[in-house]
């Protein structure tokens, strides 16, 4: 666009505050995270300025500290049940969604993306009250079927999505040759939806990895991640904490990268998770 | 095309799985509002409105939710503020290193929530990183202690964290409008500042209301960033609600308070959705 570039100096001035504006608000955002590796190295402990006597101590206590370990597999394992029941409940719905017209279809649709938009506690709360109810033990499981209930929509929304660019005569010939709709859906559905399932399933892995507002009421004796971390915060704090969140932020960055590839190479877009927001927006 | 088994096949389960992992929840929350615990502390599931009446007649708990209303407002604005024209940066004159940057705003949503907090708790605590680094450059003598443990810390941090969810639907409203318009209204002789107030805002407004929504939302209902950060004068709304399911043991009127909670918050949902589409072009 010209009149961007053509040098008025109103305009130049303008570009330069914006831009001004832009790095003061990266600062912002990325100051914490700074100072949280920075931190992981710092002898002393987690405060104090300047840092001091930068050590990998932290690391060595954090790598024989087994209660985090367990904590870690734990969510993990939290992470991938849940993984496998968003998507399971959450490609059907999309399926749904887009071919199947059914009674209150209007309501489902808003129903599952309100885990999404709703603060965490009235999720957690009213799954807590429902097992409650049924005298269900609050242990990993209980988390996995909260995690996995409230994430379906991020499979739902990106796979629909997914579904809208999809060309329906591929599953039309693939019936009208002789496969069966099981087959239709396993060699021609699933690997046309191949982006966006992946992308959902990552997305779905962090967000549960990262989940502690319904977990927190959720929680039996066996912590996740986030609730051992949230325990020893109120105990008192060490270094300990920003090695284990800088290790899973370095993990979280490696899988950035993985999926931006992916995604680039498949088709030139990188909105990941775009789909999901446009839908929460409506 | 698809046969009638294959619709109800990919319809049942999903609906099934929401209706009572979702729907079953949520209209417990509401039946549990009605009723009652007895001396004995068990739940009296008799009907009766008398939480509701407790909820009007003590001030505590409607203060605590204006207050709450106040912080969520606080981190709308400022989250709006900082977004706002870094979305406008991007969409504009970010010119071939928007993609990057764009993941640069999605980047820290990928450290835990909690952390994020954590670190905040690092960087604002008396012995902590900004005060430390103060009394080293000898701007101050003794620690600030109105940055932690306070309504400032809250805000911050949840500014902090719902920031990026600002950004992206404000950027991608602007990315959705045609920039033959923008041209259009410079060749017919507005000033910059005269196209982006008649063309470039109002036609971005969807994204502002989406953006605005989720940052009020979120941190209407959170409870955590309070519990680590903020202090007596921080408590908000979510924070009654943990006790009351808690040590306090009294669902019930929890769950009247989740209730009231839920209903700010789908009005306003309800509300944004309508102002979207007033203002969304086409």
């Amino acid at each position: 666009m010209e009149f961007l570039v053509s040098g008025n100096s109103d305009n130049v001035s303008r570009s330069r505050w914006l831009l001004l504006h832009a790095l003061a608000v990266f600062a912002f955002l990325y100051l914490p995270i700074a100072v949280l590796i920075l931190y992981s190295f710092n002898g002393p402990g987690v405060g104090g300025f300047p840092p001091r006597n930068l050590t990998f101590n932290w690391y060595r206590t954090l790598f024989s500290d087994g209660a985090i370990w367990d904590s870690v597999f734990n969510s993990l394992e939290v992470a991938f049940a849940a993984m496998a029941i968003s998507l399971a409940f959450g490609i059907p719905a999309a399926l749904a969604l887009d071919r199947s017209n059914f009674p209150g279809k209007a309501l489902f649709r808003r129903l599952v993306l309100l885990p999404l938009i709703l603060p965490g506690i009235i999720t957690g709360l009213s799954l807590l009250m429902l097992f409650d109810l049924a005298s269900t033990k609050l242990s990993l499981l209980t988390i996995v079927l909260g995690h996995g209930t409230a994430l379906i929509s991020v499979a739902t929304t990106e796979v629909f999505a997914g579904l809208q660019k999809l060309d329906r005569a591929q599953e039309e010939a693939s019936l009208d040759l002789g496969a069966n709709y099981w087959q239709t859906f396993w060699r021609v559905t699933v690997p046309n939806l191949k982006l966006p399932i992946i992308g959902a399933a990552l997305l779905i892995f962090t967000l549960s990895m990262d989940e502690i507002a319904v977990s927190f009421f959720l929680i039996g004796r066996e912590n996740t991640l986030p609730l051992e971390i949230w325990g020893r915060l109120r105990r008192g704090i060490t270094p300990e904490i920003n090695a284990i969140s800088t290790i899973i932020f370095a993990f979280s960055l490696v899988t950035i990268v993985f999926w931006y590839r992916l995604r680039v190479r498949a088709e030139g877009s990188v909105e990941a998770g775009a789909e999901l927001l446009a839908a929460t927006d409506s | 095309m698809f046969s009638r088994a294959y619709r109800t096949i990919v319809t049942v389960p999903p609906l099934a799985w929401v209706a009572v992992f979702l729907l079953v929840p949520y209209a417990l929350m509401f039946c549990y509002s009605f009723w009652s615990v007895s001396s004995a502390q068990t739940i009296v599931r008799s009907w009766n409105v008398a939480n509701y009446q407790e909820l009007l007649q003590k001030p505590v708990y409607w203060e605590t939710l204006l207050r709450s209303m106040w912080i969520a407002a606080r981190v709308m604005v400022f989250s709006l503020l900082l977004g706002y024209p870094l979305a406008y940066f991007l969409s504009f004159y970010a010119g071939k290193r928007k993609d990057l940057l764009y993941q640069m705003v999605i980047i820290p949503l990928w450290v835990s929530y909690l952390v994020r907090a954590y670190a905040w708790k690092t960087i604002l605590g008396s012995d902590g990183v900004l005060n430390t680094l103060l009394q080293y450059v000898h701007l101050t003598s003794h620690p600030l202690d109105f940055l932690l443990y306070s309504p400032f810390a809250v805000v911050l941090t949840l500014t902090h964290i719902y920031t990026p969810f600002t950004i992206l639907p404000i950027y991608a409203s602007l990315e959705h409008i045609p920039r033959n318009l923008v041209e259009a209204s410079h060749d017919l002789g507005a000033t910059p500042v005269q196209t982006f107030w008649k063309v470039i805002f109002p036609l971005s407004i969807p994204g502002v209301v989406a953006g605005a929504t989720f940052a009020f939302v979120l941190s209407l209902g959170d409870f955590l960033a309070p519990l680590l950060l903020g202090g007596p004068s921080g408590i908000m709304i979510s924070n009654i609600v943990v006790s009351l399911f808690g040590a306090a043991y009294n669902w019930p009127l929890g769950a009247a308070i989740s209730l009231c909670m839920l209903v700010v918050v789908v009005s306003l949902l309800f509300l944004s959705e309508r102002l979207e589409k007033k203002w969304s072009f086409s």
